[in-house]
């Protein structure tokens, strides 16, 4: 019953989208009032949608296996969280939850927007049902998640077990809502440029949106990023899997978004090129779908490997971007002239960000998407990973990283004043970072050496926008780019310090043996079984001393039944200078274990610097909201 | 800048950033695309030494072998017309074992394939792309063995 509940909301959704996209024609042809209408169809659409996710959470909590979707992947002695979390750990639920935050998205845009000039509102609410309307047709015809099983089996197969993990239940629905908000962005640039009404005011309705978008994506790229650092085993923390590319994609165009938006938003520049990459942020995160959910390329995040929904995936894709690139090419060109700027300025600098993070974006789609091209045209099979794109894009990441330093010390329109003299104590700071690794680490390799000198500069770089006046009084939205900026020079330091100075360690130990690691010694005590609630393990118990008192880590191997899998269970201890990273292996015929240890310093500083990054998202955003809300009177009076 | 040059300017300076990141990612994958190859594609020389590459096929039965150091292990990778010795030092992953599918990445030295990554099955229904077809050729064979 709940099972067909959700089905009929999902059409009765699919229904009021339809009518949304239907009346945005009416209004665009005849001026009509049209606008509270679509808005209050838009919110009844997103609650539609949230009651049928809500319809399949139940029937996944209470594992209904008359439905087909439960009995595939879950299992009734699975701990109750995990079969919550595993609603969306799988294709058919995670392209509900991807519809669920769309139609939700398109909710909030007619709930709260109050900036938006009228006929650009209603035009971009009429898009964002056009959008819906795709990915209902997906939904109900190729991927229905309520499909019903008669008779019910008695038991379901199980979850994958590298899902069973609490990042299960944070890092999708955190991905998806930053992936998927970004559908807004696009839903406003195609109905800006469809009523010509593209502008500062626009970029100020916009930029809201941008924001809270790219920092749900920041915060779960972060996220997904620490969950394979610890779930997988192997120590990594990005591997370049293309499915991590596909997150990653959407995040750089946002990146760029998010800084020609307030170009657009101060001075009135940039228009057509913002409207682009708001186009093109969102493609992204269809590319990144069709990439995911078609199952062509190899991933542990390809559930299924379906031709037929790749073919209608990639028929969304080419509809949705093909139509919004025609409509830019078509209406691009007859937008406005932007307002002029000097070479030396915010502008150019702001320009500068976006020509580096799209020849990135560029690099990395290019990377991601050449296996399938090439396996396309002449049938040969490759792959493109890490030695490609730390080799490529790598530098360029750093080049951008010393500008972030330099952008936000120029003025807008013009700058008359040099700011090398500014400057002078970061660069001064990087210089003896490179000094001090040069002399105490010679052997580390260039890249490392080059990132921990880059993120020195750019720590103090970053603050100097706080300088020189009372960092009380600035604007919230300074301390946003501020704390951000630092943010970006903290992961960057994380990283090279991870490349630079992690020790491995991969031998055999008896119980009763030590292992050295780095500064750590570490003795395998003993190897025990234990149990938990659908798996058994061996255990090992692992005692790492360094000078003071020892700590105690314990790995685990873990052996599942449904279905019969077996996963390493890292045991990771964080210390204020870095973690110490322990897998246990296999067993010999000789009583030892198979021990792979690492030392790893400061490699927490990466989530941190990701964290902080979103905060700083944040704080910008608060800063925004907040401002509008003491000037609600100025602008009510001259815009409503 | 006039306004008219000042778009001409943004105009060429983005064509020129899409150029900048062709070129530049078209001189990257050139040498560091990793090609996929098959034990009989080793055979035939077709994989070139010390290139990055993945070599892909079935574990065979009986061939793993733990060398002294207990961590390095050598087994023989087929795709039923040729084999390759691999070996591979690290802990293998979940489910990688004999008779079942596994893609190895690294380079081949003196006709041994020297691994630095093991991929294998995540579970009972994934399973590498580029093992699909092997596996069915494979079995296709097994059919008409029989």
């Amino acid at each position: 019953m709940i099972a067909e509940a959700g089905l009929a909301a999902l059409w009765l959704a699919a229904g009021l989208a339809l009518l949304q996209f239907v009346l945005m024609i009416v209004a665009l042809r005849t001026p009509v009032e049209v606008a509270r209408t679509m808005r209050a169809v838009a919110v009844l659409q997103g609650a539609l949608t949230l009651i049928a996710f809500a319809a399949l959470l139940i029937v996944f909590a209470r594992t209904d296996l008359s439905v087909a979707l439960v009995v595939e992947n879950s299992h009734s002695a699975k701990p109750f969280v995990y079969k919550v979390a595993g609603a969306w750990g799988n294709h058919e639920g995670s392209m509900l939850m991807w519809v669920t935050i769309l139609a939700a998205a398109g909710a909030c845009l007619g709930l709260l927007s109050r900036r938006t000039g009228e006929r650009t509102l209603i035009a971009a609410l009429g898009a964002q049902a056009a959008l819906a309307l795709g990915f209902y047709a997906f939904l109900l015809i190729a991927s229905n998640p309520f499909a019903r099983l008669n008779p019910a089996p008695l038991e379901g197969h199980g979850l994958n077990p590298l899902l069973q993990d609490p990042g299960l239940a944070f890092h999708p629905p955190t991905l998806y809502l930053g992936y998927v908000g970004l559908s807004i962005a696009f839903s406003i640039a195609v109905g800006a440029l469809v009523t010509g009404e593209v502008d500062s005011r626009l970029g100020r309705a916009m930029r809201p949106w941008v924001l809270a978008a790219w920092i749900l994506l920041t915060l779960g790229i972060t996220a997904g990023s620490y969950w394979a650092y610890y779930e997988l085993g192997w120590g990594g923390y990005w591997f370049w899997d293309p499915v991590e590319n596909a997150s990653l994609m959407p995040w750089l165009a946002a990146t760029a978004l998010l800084h020609s938006v307030s170009v657009l938003a101060a001075r009135g520049a940039l228009k057509a090129w913002t409207m682009m990459l708001a186009v093109i942020a969102f493609s992204m995160s269809m590319v990144g779908t069709f990439l995911v959910r078609s199952g062509v390329l190899t991933s542990v995040h390809a559930f299924a490997i379906d031709p037929e929904r790749g073919t209608f995936l990639l028929a969304l894709l080419a509809i949705y971007v093909g139509a919004a690139f025609a409509l830019f090419a078509w209406r691009g060109a007859s937008l406005k002239e932007g307002a002029p700027f000097e070479l030396v300025s915010r502008e150019t600098g702001l320009v500068i960000n976006n020509l580096l993070l799209s020849v990135i974006l560029g690099i990395v789609f290019l990377g991601t998407l050449y296996p399938l091209f090439v396996e396309g045209l002449s049938g040969e099979k490759l792959s493109v990973g890490a030695p490609y794109f730390n080799a490529v894009a790598g530098p360029l990441a750093l080049i951008l990283a010393m500008l972030v330093g330099i952008g936000p010390l120029l003025a807008w329109r013009r700058e008359t004043r040099p700011v090398f003299g500014k400057l002078k104590i970061p660069l001064l700071i990087g210089a003896t970072a490179l000094a001090i690794t040069i002399i105490l680490a010679p052997a580390i390799g260039i890249l490392p050496r080059l990132g921990l000198t880059v993120a020195a500069y750019l720590a103090g770089a970053s603050l100097l926008p706080l300088i020189g006046r009372n960092p009380l009084r600035a604007p919230l939205a300074t301390w946003g780019m501020t704390v951000a900026h630092f943010g970006i020079a903290v992961a960057i330091a994380g990283m090279a310090a991870n490349g630079a100075f992690t020790s491995e360690r991969l031998a055999v130990a008896r119980p009763g043996e030590t292992l050295s690691v780095g500064p750590w010694l570490v003795q395998l005590e003993e190897v025990t079984p234990t149990a938990g609630k659908n798996w058994t393990a061996m255990e090992g118990e692992l005692r790492a001393t360094r000078g003071q008192g020892p700590v105690t880590l314990k790995p685990q191997t873990r052996y599942f039944t449904d279905p019969p899998t077996e996963t390493n269970e890292a045991a990771i201890d964080t210390f204020w200078n870095g973690q110490l990273y322990t897998v246990i292996g296999k067993p010999d015929e000789a009583g030892g274990w198979q021990l792979r240890l690492w030392w790893k310093p400061f490699v927490t500083l990466i989530w941190a610097g990701g964290a902080l990054i979103a905060l700083g998202g944040a704080l910008a955003l608060l800063g925004r909201l907040w401002r509008r809300r003491r000037g609600e009177h100025d602008w009510r009076r001259r815009y409503v | 800048m006039k306004p008219k040059n000042q778009r001409l300017v943004l105009v060429i300076a983005a064509l020129a950033a899409v150029m900048a990141a062709a070129l530049l990612a078209m001189w990257g994958l050139k040498d560091r695309a990793a090609y996929f190859y098959t034990p009989a594609d080793v055979a035939t020389g077709k994989a070139k030494e010390g290139r990055s590459v993945r070599l892909g096929g079935m574990v065979e039965r009986g061939s793993v072998v733990r060398l002294g150091d207990g961590v390095t292990i050598r087994f023989l990778l087929t795709d039923g017309k040729a084999r390759t010795p691999v070996v591979y030092r690290g802990i293998t992953p979940d489910l990688f074992r004999e008779g079942s599918g596994a893609v190895a990445e690294g380079r081949l030295q003196g006709g041994t394939f020297i691994a630095d990554t093991i991929l294998a099955k995540h579970d009972e229904r994934y399973m590498p792309p580029e093992l699909g077809n092997l596996t069915a050729e494979h079995k296709a064979g097994k059919t008409l063995a029989r």
